[in-house]
């Protein structure tokens, strides 16, 4: 019998002196032939589905969210179940198959909301609910009193499917004092995702990187997502993207209150500049080689725009994230163009590749 | 496999149609980039450059209206401009309130493209940069291409030489190099029917280099042509180079499809970057391919510093023709921007000339 051997596995040491040190091309291709090796049937999956946000009430107030908005602002909301309920009929309509139900902290939403949230869904719909970041889970759990292990079999129960890897910001503390002091720290968010692998819950991991790390810690988060992969095997993929300055108050110099209302205007930290496509094809491509346990890495044409993303598809990534309706939906009322899913089909051909629409599993659906 | 391929570059051997065929159907991405990279490099070294330059459109009338062209008006349509000569220099920086002097000196070159204007006459143009260099002596003025080079010589009864003779004699310094599209005759009538063909584009470069006026050269690449029309494009260009050396940057466009009256999609920023690469390969007697980045993006661009690409262009105020046919990056980027950007793809940031002279490294 031959034996084959195993790539050696890349320690902390030699992912950080390829980070900082190597040549871009010679990651891409070292990060290219593993995904080769990894997918060899040259298909690029994307995933059809619609983000749902139900409130942009959060007390976390994170420096580097646009989103955000105190309870008082004129333009804070929380989704009313008639407008929830035409959003996933619209989804399932466009062919989607999964919601990714997300939301701020709202202070006044309680366990029962979202209960009868999930539980209103899953009554009326098949469909997929991919929903709640940790940041989400602990605050249910810390309002509700219970431990994360129970609000999770509370909401698994309810209807809750998957849960998405937001929040994960840097995995270093270090990092997350600056960026968003109020929200969880490392080891929560890494406990939210054990306890909801161990309910047999799948998750996805994210990065978002150049705002204010060093390369040692976005080393350090990867690190940590690793071993935690070792232990549980359930996160299906992983999606780095790059922090995008501007509307934030991490990303300007000056921010007044504006329309959000009250809430912190202090500024912590400057980022002037978004990370170059140089620096995200290095982090994808690192991520690629140093999470070997992981199957799926995404590309995020979201922030990095169609083209990169095409790119990207040559550095390390092997599926194209989601369609996102939510954004066609307002670009169809003539607010904004986004890409469509047409635009997504065409991409991944045109790079040489062949698409096919995934559910959240990563099961292949349809190939075009 | 490319190892013959390779072997030739590297020893400096120069690519047949057939060598360029098979680099741009081969997917060995990071080959390609590498080969490209290194001639890059064994002409430039570590710098990329970039320029601090103005853009100017005079008119968006065009008595051509090509069909892919978004910035072209009809007289009296709506949208449509024309400049004074008084509203160029105010464009400049002169006479204008609320300016400091200092941005007078911060750019180093103009460059000046519109539309076929139905009714000014050449001396209109001649007075244009006459101007310019009375106001500005010091600014270089890059003005014209060959389709309006063209126009010019009609409308003022010279030849061509002549003509250019004539604006240079006014301040011409050197010629962008649009206009060029793709030469291969049955793609260009399709796209372009109305515009100068191919061999007279080349003639014009061809009495502009005699004329000692130094130029560019575009392709305009990803709508209804072949890799056989590309390369057909690029062997072309190479064949005059050979015989004037008057060109000094070549600079691949990708098709824009958006808001313009043919159909096609966006090409893949792979296809993007292959096609910076392979021009590095062919256009061995080339000093510099551009990355354009206001037609390319930021981001294509700066990963084009590796795959070839020695030059992103400038920081730029107005470019109106990109923008009206979908360019994907909007604003305006600083000098300290784009020295981010070299400077993230590993390479040295040297502003630049109008001629690749360095005017300042960015450490
Ligand atoms: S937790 Fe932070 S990132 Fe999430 S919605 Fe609240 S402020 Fe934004
Ligand atoms: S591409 Fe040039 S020649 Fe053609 S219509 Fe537009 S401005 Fe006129």
């Amino acid at each position: 019998m031959m034996k084959t051997k195993k790539p050696e596995r890349l320690d902390t040491r030699k992912a950080l002196s390829l980070l900082k040190k190597a040549d871009i091309l010679d990651l891409g291709q070292s990060a290219d032939e593993m995904r080769r090796s990894l997918h060899p049937e040259g298909i690029v999956t994307f995933i059809v589905d619609r983000n749902i946000n139900y409130t942009n009430v959060c007390v976390n107030q994170c420096t580097f969210c646009a989103f955000w908005r105190s309870k008082d602002a004129p333009d804070a909301y929380i989704l009313d179940t008639k407008t929830l309920f035409s959003k996933i009929e619209e989804t399932l309509t466009l062919g989607g198959t999964q919601i990714l139900l997300q939301g701020g902290l709202h202070p006044d939403l309680d366990l029962d909301y979202y209960i009868k949230l999930l539980q209103s869904i899953k009554q009326r719909f098949d469909i997929n609910i991919h929903g709640f970041s940790p940041p989400e889970i602990c605050y249910i759990a810390d309002s509700a009193d219970i431990t994360i292990r129970e609000a999770l079999g509370i909401l698994h129960g309810a209807g809750l499917d998957s849960i998405p890897g937001g929040g994960a910001e840097i995995l270093a503390d270090r990092v997350r004092e600056i960026l968003s002091p109020k929200k969880i720290k490392s080891s929560r968010w890494l406990e939210v995702m054990e306890a909801a692998h161990r309910l047999g819950m799948k998750t996805t991991a994210t990065m978002m990187f150049g705002s204010v790390e060093a390369p040692e810690d976005i080393v350090t988060h990867l690190a940590a997502i690793r071993d935690l992969q070792d232990r549980t095997g359930g996160f299906t993929a992983f999606i780095p993207w790059s922090f995008q300055p501007g509307n934030t108050e991490i990303g300007t110099k000056t921010k007044g209150q504006g329309t959000r209302g009250k809430g912190q205007n202090k500024k912590r930290a400057t980022v002037s500049s978004a990370a170059t496509a140089v620096e995200y094809l290095r982090v994808l491509a690192l991520s690629r080689l140093y999470l070997d346990n992981i199957p799926n890495i995404q590309a995020s044409w979201v922030t990095q725009g169609l083209k990169l993303a095409q790119v990207a598809l040559r550095f390390g990534a092997n599926d194209f994230g989601s369609t996102m309706i939510e954004e066609n939906v307002v670009a169809s009322t003539g607010v904004s163009y986004r890409v469509t899913k047409e635009d997504i089909i065409n991409g991944i051909k045109s790079a040489g590749f062949k698409p096919a629409q995934r559910d959240t599993a990563y099961n292949i659906l349809r190939t075009f | 496999m490319l190892k013959r391929i390779e072997t030739k570059v590297l020893s400096g051997g120069r690519l047949t149609p057939g060598d360029a065929l098979k680099l741009f159907e081969s997917d060995d991405l990071f080959t390609l980039g590498r080969l490209a990279d290194t001639v890059a490099r064994r002409k430039n070294g570590k710098k990329a450059y970039f320029i601090r330059n103005r853009h100017i459109n005079p008119t968006n009338l065009c008595v051509n209206r090509c069909k892919f062209c978004a910035f072209s008006r009809s007289k009296g349509q709506d949208g449509a401009f024309e400049l004074t000569i008084r509203e160029i220099i105010e464009k400049l920086g002169g006479r204008q309130k609320g300016r400091s002097k200092t941005d007078l000196h911060d750019i180093s070159e103009v460059h000046i493209v519109g539309g076929l204007h139905p009714d000014w006459p050449f001396e209109y143009y001649q007075e244009m940069i006459a101007t310019i260099r009375k106001h500005f002596p010091k600014l270089h003025i890059k003005a014209f291409t060959a389709v309006e080079i063209d126009y010019l010589s009609k409308i003022s009864g010279l030849d061509l030489y002549s003509t250019l003779m004539a604006l240079k004699a006014d301040g011409l310094g050197s010629m962008p190099g649009g206009g060029a599209e793709i030469f291969a005759p049955d793609i260009r009538n399709r796209l372009c029917p109305e515009k100068i063909s191919g061999d007279r584009w080349l003639e014009v470069m061809e009495i502009a280099h005699k004329a000692g006026i130094r130029t560019n050269a575009t392709m305009l690449y990803g709508h209804v042509e072949g890799y056989r029309d590309r390369i057909d494009h690029l062997m072309k260009l190479r064949k005059l180079q050979d015989k004037t050396g008057g060109f000094q940057a070549f600079i691949p466009l990708a098709y824009h499809p958006r808001n313009t009256e043919m159909l096609g999609g966006y090409t893949s920023g792979l296809d993007d970057l292959k096609t910076i690469a392979i021009s590095r390969l062919v256009l061995d007697n080339f000093d510099h391919i551009k990355a354009y980045w206001i037609m390319l993006g930021e981001k294509i661009s700066q990963l084009a510093l590796r795959f070839g690409a020695d030059d992103i262009d400038g920081t730029i105020i107005e470019e109106k023709i990109t923008h009206s046919a979908g360019g994907l990056t909007g604003g305006q980027m600083t000098a300290e921007d784009l020295a981010n950007l070299i400077r993230k793809a590993g390479r040295l940031p040297v502003e630049r000339d109008s001629f690749y002279k360095s005017l300042k490294v960015y450490a």
